[in-house]
């Protein structure tokens, strides 16, 4: 290791102003779409209560939330508590939004990581064999494949698994990340991984699909180089070719696409856990808008966004440190 | 390849023959398959009409079938139809697709436009929007943007139309920005064309065949977006035979074993919009080979 | 070593709207090489002088329609026998260093060429030595490499293997004048050693400087075979008197110390259906004779020629 170069800390930088900068304008976009919503967040805190209660209550609550200030007032003293780390309480959870987003995030995280190495792995494998001999009969089944769940929804798709699984076969249990009435301090890890495993699947099967038309376009492409020309001219076999120079040049492009992708992801694992009653951050996304936890919803909202874009930024970085055009050019 | 003699060397022809015309030929297949399957779009556009609504009444008597000749779809626990009642929510969802998509393909239009055309400011303000709204999840912007409209049909269009600009915006603002620095157009404007003139002349016959494309490949996602904002709750309300709601519903009764509930209006709405995306590809493939060299 | 017979090659391309054409990029290509001589075959630039490269070894695209006969060392090649000799017997010089791969150090790759050769144990400290490459160069990336030490590597990753025939494809455009006779000097080196060499060029003055034979490829034919030595020949005030197709001719007249002549008129293209002489089109002599059938190959001195009026 050369340890941290003035080009990797003067990134760093950069990435770090950029997210933040990101996050300003989210919060501002967010702001004004919430301020413009015609739900009344008192009536949506007490929810069927309202009734109970008399304007002059309501006038009082909604002075305790400063709601009777200007919008800009408001704005400011939100970005200000936001800049303190206090991303407010949820109504839902009776719980401050930051350990609700932690909790749920764990719970989401193992889905979410193992959905996105097992599409990984399989986007690239059926990547590289349909790749290889574009027009071949393993080429025009992929494709099928990976066009076909392309144009699927994610949720008819767990739905499917669910009914033939769940319900047909019985081999999977139909909700939840774990066997209900068991402390979580109980749970087994296989107990886990039983209810991790078809709305990982779900999630992985959709996420394969682009993955794996990617691959197979860049290996189209590598194939189609001067350089494997010259491979080719040397005698070299096209399994010699993609085990010498496929992988070597599909790697980085892979790896970049899949952390490229944790927007899709985010989003794919909002439906999934929905469809499997998985409690994780997607299921709490859903229950804070249709329930209108408003501290919630934006909370969630940053912070997918911080996760998206740090995703991108290790897209960034990976080029930076892997390609020797990048890492020793420039 | 290969090496077919062709007898004496010395001797043959410096002509290859022609090939010969085949009926199916890539270019015919192409078109056929554009044709076939905006056919079919239309069609399920106008199916309601055909089918009309009766199936969408409850009737006791008929609850819970399984798919038969009578009911190819099966019935629900109301007695509904579950044909006529997928048919209007693939029409629903066809409608609210192709009305989300037009307009996302005139803000592109509009903002890709501006940002290549004036630069400076507004193409610095035009791509940071289009970096902010991809910085966030599609469908959590989706969820924020129907939740601050309330929902319902209005936030639904909302939602997914001030979603799905972002790619063809950057599209144009490429494309004309490269159009700008050919020979042809800056020899154009030296020969004294208006910058209209070239807009109508040489932009728009570049520029109008992307957007076509664009705007027929932005309908899958529309709609799955659409069908997706519906199924969680965020969409369409629960009294219209949306595709979403329809599947939303057949959760409650996937344990009782009524799958024909959720297997065909999702098989349904996969068909179609495997046919706008077949759709696209292919005029795509028409107009620009390179992508269907095969 | 190396003959070619009637070679042509076609492709089916398709247009916007998915309309088929087609395209003959060879039409009608005859070439031979013998152990221990360099063979320049010289024509304009961007005249698929590569594909005849490609035909020989067996790397064209699928679509290519290919017939005619190569024959190498007494044995018809067919697809199968190319397989078996490419980077064996027969090794390519591309032309660019985008022909290396981005991703791998130079050293490796020129280890992999030995191995594909069939010559694992080969001294790649050797070959970069010969070649004067300094031994850190084996680390770099081709990015990396200056034009001159590309061209290095390039001639190495031929030179490490038991090749008997080298193909050397536009190895000098873009090159300092200096590295252009250090390269041809490799190649003549090799060629001394009792190897075959085609140099593929559109530069005659270069091919001139180490080439036996010239054979000048025109419009995807070659309309004559002459030795080096018949571009020198004085005998005529206007060309060589040791030429005697009128595109070898005008080749001649436009290099640099012969006055810089150009000929009026271009290249049929590739598209262009053409049954008689291809250059009839830019020829002064053209008669009917000349439109209506491809002239047969005469003998005339050592070379041939593809020519109704040439004359021994």
């Amino acid at each position: 290791m050369r340890g941290l170069s003035p080009r990797l800390v003067n990134f760093a930088l950069r990435s770090a102003l950029k997210l933040l900068a990101l996050l300003l304008a989210v919060a501002v976009v967010s702001f004004v779409l919430i301020e413009h919503s015609p739900i009344d967040p008192v009536s949506a805190y007490i929810g069927a209560d309202m009734l109970l209660i008399g304007p002059e209550q309501r006038q009082l609550i909604a002075e305790r939330w400063g709601l009777d200030q200007p919008a800009t007032t408001r704005f400011w003293r939100w970005l200000w508590q936001l800049a303190q780390g206090n991303l407010g309480t949820s109504s839902i959870f009776n719980q401050p939004v930051a350990q609700v987003i932690a909790s749920r995030f764990a719970t989401s995280f193992n889905l979410m990581f193992l959905a996105w190495v097992l599409s990984g792995l399989f986007g690239v494998g059926l990547g590289i064999l349909a790749g290889a001999k574009p027009g071949s009969w393993p080429d025009r089944v992929i494709r099928l494949y990976a066009y076909t769940l392309a144009s699927s929804p994610t949720f008819w798709v767990g739905l499917l698994l669910l009914i033939l699984f769940s319900v047909q076969l019985g081999w999977a249990p139909f909700c939840c990340s774990q066997p209900p009435g068991i402390p979580t301090e109980a749970v087994t890890v296989w107990q886990r991984l039983h209810h991790l495993i078809l709305p990982a699947l779900t999630l992985s099967l959709i996420g394969v699909a682009s993955i794996a038309l990617h691959t197979r376009q860049k290996l189209v492409e590598i194939l189609e180089s001067d350089f494997v020309l010259f491979a080719r001219a040397q005698g070299e076999s096209t399994l010699g070719i993609i085990w010498h120079h496929g992988l070597r040049n599909i790697a980085l492009p892979a790896l970049t696409l899949q952390l490229a992708s944790l927007s899709e992801l985010f989003g794919g694992s909002v439906l999934a856990e929905q469809v499997f009653a998985y409690p994780g951050l997607g299921q709490a996304t859903v229950q804070a808008a249709l329930r209108s936890d408003v501290p919630l919803l934006l909370g969630i909202v940053l912070f997918s966004t911080v996760f998206v874009v740090v995703g991108n930024t290790l897209a960034d970085l990976a080029y930076q440190v892997v390609d020797p055009r990048v890492r020793i050019g420039k | 390849m290969s090496l077919v003699h062709s007898g004496d060397p010395q001797v043959a022809s410096p002509l290859l023959p022609e090939s010969k015309p085949v009926f199916w030929n890539r270019r015919r297949r192409t078109i056929l398959t554009a044709l076939g399957c905006g056919l079919l779009l239309v069609l399920v556009l106008l199916s309601p009409y055909g089918l009309g609504s009766e199936g969408l009444s409850t009737r006791l008597s008929e609850r819970n079938l399984p798919p038969s000749w009578i009911h190819p779809f099966g019935t629900d626990w109301l007695g509904r139809d579950m044909l006529v009642r997928t048919m209007h929510g693939l029409s629903l969802s066809l409608w609210v697709g192709l009305a989300a998509a037009s307009l996302s393909a005139v803000m592109a239009v509009v903002l890709g436009s501006l940002a290549a055309s004036l630069g400076g400011w507004v193409d610095v303000l035009i791509t940071g929007a289009v970096d902010l709204f991809l910085s966030l999840p599609h469908l959590v912007l989706l969820i924020l943007i129907a939740f601050s409209l309330g929902g319902g049909m209005r936030g639904v269009l909302a939602a997914v139309a001030l979603t799905h600009w972002t790619g063809l915006t950057r599209l144009i603002r490429a494309e004309i920005l490269q159009l700008k620095s050919a020979e042809y157009i800056q020899l154009a404007a030296k020969l004294g064309h208006g910058p209209l003139w070239i807009a109508r002349h040489h932009f728009l016959p570049h520029v109008l065949p992307q957007v076509i494309v664009g705007l027929i490949l932005l309908f899958p996602h529309t709609i799955l977006h659409e069908a997706g904002l519906s199924f969680i709750g965020m969409g369409l309300s629960p009294h219209t035979p949306a595709i979403g709601i329809i599947l939303s519903e057949a959760m409650r009764h996937l344990s009782t074993g009524y799958w024909w509930l959720g297997v065909f209006p999702g098989l349904a709405l996969l068909l179609m919009v495997k046919a706008f995306d077949t759709l696209g590809t292919n005029l795509h493939g028409l107009m620009d080979p390179r992508t269907s060299q095969e | 070593m190396l003959e070619v017979c009637g070679l042509q090659i076609a492709f089916t391309l398709y247009e916007r709207g998915l309309k088929q054409k087609r395209v003959m990029p060879i039409r009608h290509l005859d070439l031979e090489i013998k152990a221990g001589e360099v063979v320049a075959v010289v024509g304009s630039s961007g005249s698929g002088k590569s594909l005849l490269a490609h035909a020989v070894l067996g790397i064209l695209p699928h679509n290519a329609e290919v017939r005619g006969e190569i024959w190498f060392q007494g044995e018809r090649l067919t697809p199968e026998r190319q397989a078996q000799l490419r980077g064996k017997q027969m090794a390519l010089i591309p032309q660019s260093v985008s022909y290396l791969d981005p991703l791998m150090p130079v050293g490796s790759q020129v280890q992999l060429a030995a191995r594909r050769s069939n010559n694992p144990a080969a001294d790649v400290e050797a070959i970069f030595w010969r070649y004067q490459l300094p031994a850190t160069v084996k680390q770099c990336y081709p990015f990396q490499l200056s034009g001159g030490m590309a061209r290095r590597v390039l001639v190495a990753t031929a030179a490490i293997g038991s090749a008997q025939l080298l193909i050397a494809d536009e190895p000098t455009p873009g090159l300092h004048p200096e590295m252009v006779t250090e390269t041809l000097t490799h190649l003549r080196q090799l060629a001394d050693a009792g190897r075959g060499v085609m140099l593929i060029t559109h530069d005659l003055e270069a091919a001139l400087q180490i080439a036996d034979w010239i054979a000048v490829f025109y419009a995807g034919t070659t309309v004559e075979m002459a030795r080096c030595e018949d571009f020198r020949v004085k005998g005529n005030p206007s060309w060589p008197a040791g030429l005697r197709h009128p595109y070898s001719r005008a080749l001649w007249a436009a290099l640099p110390q012969n006055g810089f002549q150009p000929l009026a008129g271009s290249q049929p293209s590739s598209e262009e259906p053409i049954r008689g002489c291809l250059f009839a089109s830019r020829c002064s002599s053209a008669s009917e004779e000349c439109r209506g059938s491809l002239p047969p190959r005469q003998r005339l001195g050592e070379g041939w020629v593809r020519c109704f009026h040439a004359q021994g």
